[in-house]
């Protein structure tokens, strides 16, 4: 008795589309897209128990910002608004000993931030942001001086060099509680 | 008497959906590989800050997250709405921080603790108080490196 030759059933694949739909969804509802960004800082490690004198530092080569809990602004004795910081600070560590007042140097220059348990975080992300910001500009024009690029396009040692030479010192003193 | 003639009056022939299964999971290898898997369900309304000067995070996998902002809507009646630090799926308070931490490098290899970082996610209304006394913990913890979590963004 033969059989007829039928070859092979064809596969159904009608619903394939709904259990891909359904994968989806849940690849959709579950998963996140956003890149995470942010300003990355470290801190200080704590003291240790025998602490040697920290070394004296000139008082011109520290930048005094201050951040009170009204979120105002107090740079070097003189309220500010936050748009100057960016040049105020870029002026202080370009000084390089013109300004009495301001830094001798670069590699000296050192920003001295505090604020007060009631400074509201977004305040505080805006001044360390303006920080970085004045950094940045200063390597970056260094950088187009002298290799004629971007401080971002530039090779690690190229960076290693203009970052040693301009280095971000910022400090963080123990926030007082004033006005929280 | 034509020639041509119709066979039978089928009308329109479906259309053929056979490569629909493909164009679907086309859409979904993509979502699979430019997504990552939400890890935590936020208990605390984060609106994070805006920046200009923000750097990507590298190593996902190396990146602890703090989050602190007030409870969200529903938790409000239990949490009340001042700012609470959340860990991993629950609200913790500061002397946790250092629990967390260690448990995070517990599941690290041993090389990679140096590189581990702790990502802030805070609120833009949150006071410098907890956030300062959480930097406070971490130093103690020892997890130096930091990360203001922000948006791209101009003021």
């Amino acid at each position: 008795m033969a059989r007829k030759k039928r070859g092979l059933q064809e596969i159904n694949a009608g619903s394939m589309a709904d259990i891909a739909f359904l994968l989806l969804i849940f690849f959709l509802v579950t998963t996140t897209m956003d890149v995470d960004t942010g300003i990355a800082r470290k801190l200080p490690p704590m003291p240790e128990e025998e602490q040697e004198t920290p070394p004296e530092i000139h008082a011109r080569n520290i930048y005094v910002v201050l951040v009170n809990a009204g979120d105002n602004l107090l740079v070097e004795g003189e309220p500010m608004n936050i748009s100057q910081l960016k040049e105020g600070a870029k002026k202080f560590i370009n000084n390089n000993g013109a300004n009495p007042t301001l830094s001798d140097n670069p590699e000296k220059a050192i920003i001295s931030l505090q604020n007060d348990r009631g400074t509201s975080y977004k305040m505080y992300v805006r001044v360390q942001n303006e920080l970085a910001a004045a950094y940045n500009e200063i390597r970056n024009e260094v950088a187009l001086e002298r290799f004629g690029e971007r401080y971002i396009d530039l090779n690690k040692s190229k960076q290693k060099e203009i970052r040693n030479e301009y280095p971000q010192k910022i400090s963080e003193a123990e926030p007082k509680n004033i006005g929280g | 008497m034509s020639k041509f003639r119709n066979k039978d009056n089928k009308g329109t022939p479906a259309i053929s959906t056979a490569a629909l299964p493909d164009i679907v999971f086309m859409l979904l290898f993509f979502f699979m590989v430019t997504t990552v898997m939400r890890e935590t369900t936020l208990f605390v309304e984060v609106m994070i800050p805006k920046a200009t000067e923000i750097k990507k995070m590298e190593k996902k996998s190396l990146v602890s997250y703090i989050y602190v902002g007030p409870p969200v809507k529903r938790m409000q009646a239990s949490f009340g709405s001042k700012p609470r630090i959340q860990l991993n799926d629950s609200f913790a308070t500061l002397n946790e921080i250092q629990e967390f931490i260690a448990s995070e490098r517990e599941a690290k290899d041993e090389k990679e603790i140096p590189y581990m970082t702790t990502s802030i996610k805070s609120d833009e209304s949150v006071k410098m108080g907890i956030i300062t006394d959480i930097k406070q913990e971490l130093r103690k913890a020892n997890s130096l490196k930091i990360n203001y979590s922000t948006r791209k963004g101009t003021y």
